[in-house]
């Protein structure tokens, strides 16, 4: 009895113990953790309520947002970018996963490689590289338009070909990293069901539709998420690709380009009216929140299927 | 018959990835070529440089505080990726292997911090940063970067396969706590903490938006910053050849970089991307 007692105590004061460790070994990460991101968020949610004048709460900076057209527009900007650029990155992905999949030892690596190089270089220098494959006078891109006796495009000079011109970029770069996880995801899927398909005489593309698709969907429910938070985000090629004098200005021409973190980077820091781009920030917030849940649900269910 | 069907089939494949080949590396191409050409073979159309002029590469050293933009950048990628991998392995570590109150909640609010943009955080961090005179300083640009919460959830997965027996044998050798972090369960993790030092360098390295933001002066410039700054506000328009010099001079040691431990690099971001 008394015996049973001492290693109750003995196991108690060992697990106060090694909780003590364990905060000690947080506490100040933990502080910091929560000083420069979670303090900062609430931060932003208050900034957003107020103005730079008078710490009262006021609904002035949303009022403000949903009646600027152009807020609207870099809203529908973001939209367009996530419905051009995640589908076709995934495809492209996809399908060069796939090709490559079928190479044999040294040019499997070779080709993995040389795709997976954009993803790995810098979008700064990169964007530059684009814009002079762009540029009306300068650029390549229509010298060889003339060369095949085509009319010479604007390019990033032209509301109605900037947006697509800047998903390209962003296609280009962001395809060799959906490759590598699609080629990843194709590497646990087990080989006796390939073996079992060919025995039972099954297609090629039955092959693919039955086995190698569902077995890559939890790939590409990470891929689609990831994809479109991403894009959501899209701000260093537009503010690369359309920014400074040549340009029109950053988002432009005519605020065709301009996403909603283009948008805040103009009213905040441009404008300096930071509560008012607060307010497109939580905006943005819900935006990201909502994509995320509704994928989660929908990607989920057919996941189980 | 059904062999050559196969072949033909195959080289099609092998045709559309040399195409691809193509698309993918000619931007890499083109600038190289174009960071030696004369500002003449711009004005008229050019494809191969007419003559090799370096003024580009001149102008690049001699004119602008690039190679100090490459320091502050690797300063900048380094402490925060070894920030990160100290921190988010501490961190993963303790939330993975030791029970106590509130470990859950902490877990749980770190996760949701995924969810918050940085854009968000970033007006935030401006308005403390003037306050506390870290604009346009190292700290300044160091500091939203030093933990983040896909670190300390993916340094967590891997801690949780970290077996639990040599944990306790290494107490009952004696091992202070910290010491078993660092000693028995880091070296357990060695994929994992390579994987995260790849991408937290590579994202830092990237790093546009937060940098921009935060400095002032040419000197304080990370290099995506001062590519950036150099390209849209200079004076007299765009200079081509001296802007492919300075993507050239950045992008160029990345490649050498990844070539030499393409290995690693490849199974980092694909175990990062797969774990996330």
């Amino acid at each position: 009895m008394k015996r049973k007692e001492t290693t109750a105590k003995r196991t108690f004061s060992l697990q106060t113990k090694k909780a003590l460790i364990a905060y000690s070994f947080l506490l100040i990460p933990v502080l910091f953790y929560l000083a420069i991101r979670i303090i900062p968020a609430f931060q932003a949610f208050l900034m957003s309520f107020t103005t730079s004048s008078s710490s009262a709460f006021t609904m002035d900076n949303y009022h403000k947002l949903i009646n600027d057209e152009v807020f609207w527009k870099s809203v529908k900007n973001t939209i367009l970018y996530v419905i051009i650029i995640v589908p076709l990155q995934m495809l492209f992905g996809l399908i060069l996963a796939l090709a490559i999949e079928r190479m044999g030892g040294k040019l499997k690596w070779f080709y993995r490689i040389v795709f997976f190089l954009p993803y790995m270089t810098s979008i700064v220098a990169i964007s530059w590289v684009w814009r002079l494959l762009y540029d009306p006078n300068s650029g390549i891109l229509n010298e060889i338009l003339v060369k095949l006796h085509l009319p010479t495009q604007e390019w990033l000079g032209s509301p109605s070909t900037a947006l697509i011109s800047i998903s390209v970029v962003i296609i280009w770069q962001m395809m060799g990293f959906c490759m590598l996880l699609f080629t990843a995801g194709l590497q646990v899927i087990p080989r006796q069901y390939y073996e079992a398909a060919d025995i039972d005489g099954a297609s090629k593309w039955q092959t693919f539709w039955h086995i190698t698709f569902p077995m890559l969907n939890p790939t590409i429910v990470f891929l689609a998420i990831i994809g479109v938070i991403q894009t959501l985000q899209t701000f260093t090629q537009i503010a690369n690709l359309t920014g400074g004098s040549s340009g029109g200005g950053l988002g432009g021409p005519l605020n065709s380009t301009m996403s909603v973190v283009v948008y805040m980077y103009n009213e905040g820091f441009r404008q300096y009216n930071l509560h008012y781009a607060a307010a497109s920030t939580v905006f943005l917030f819900i935006l990201i929140l909502i994509v995320t849940l509704i994928q989660f649900r929908t990607f989920n269910k057919s996941y189980k299927l | 018959m059904k062999k050559k069907k196969f072949s033909i089939s195959k080289m099609i494949v092998n045709i559309l990835l040399i195409i691809g080949i193509v698309a993918v590396s000619f931007p890499f191409v083109w600038m190289i070529l174009s960071s030696v050409k004369s500002t003449a073979d711009f004005y008229s159309f050019s494809f191969w440089p007419k003559s090799l002029d370096l003024s580009g590469y001149k102008y690049v050293f001699e004119k602008t505080d690039f190679t100090r933009w490459y320091f502050n950048s690797f300063i900048v990628a380094i402490v925060v990726t070894i920030s990160n991998i100290i921190f988010c392995s501490l961190i993963g570590y303790t939330l993975a292997k030791f029970r106590f109150t509130g470990a859950k909640l902490i877990f749980l609010i770190i996760l949701s911090t995924m969810m918050i943009p940085t854009e968000m955080l970033i007006i935030p961090w401006y308005v403390f940063s003037s306050d506390f005179q870290w604009v346009d300083t190292y700290w300044g640009l160091i500091f939203p970067g030093l933990m983040e919460a896909f670190g300390i959830f993916l340094m967590r997965q891997f801690m949780l396969s970290v077996p639990e027996d040599i944990l306790d044998a290494a107490r009952i050798d004696g091992m202070g706590e910290f010491k078993i972090w660092l000693r028995i369960a880091m070296p357990q993790v060695k994929p994992a903490i390579s994987a995260l030092a790849i991408i937290t360098f590579l994202g830092n390295w990237n790093a546009y938006l937060w940098p921009v933001i935060v400095t002032n002066t040419a000197a304080m410039r990370t290099l995506p910053v001062g590519i950036a700054m150099y390209g849209t506000s200079d004076a007299g328009g765009i200079q081509w050849n001296t802007i492919m010099a300075m993507s050239s001079l950045t992008v160029i040691p990345m490649i050498i970089v990844f070539l030499i431990f393409q290995r690693q690099i490849v199974e980092g971001i694909a175990l990062s991307g797969t774990k996330g």
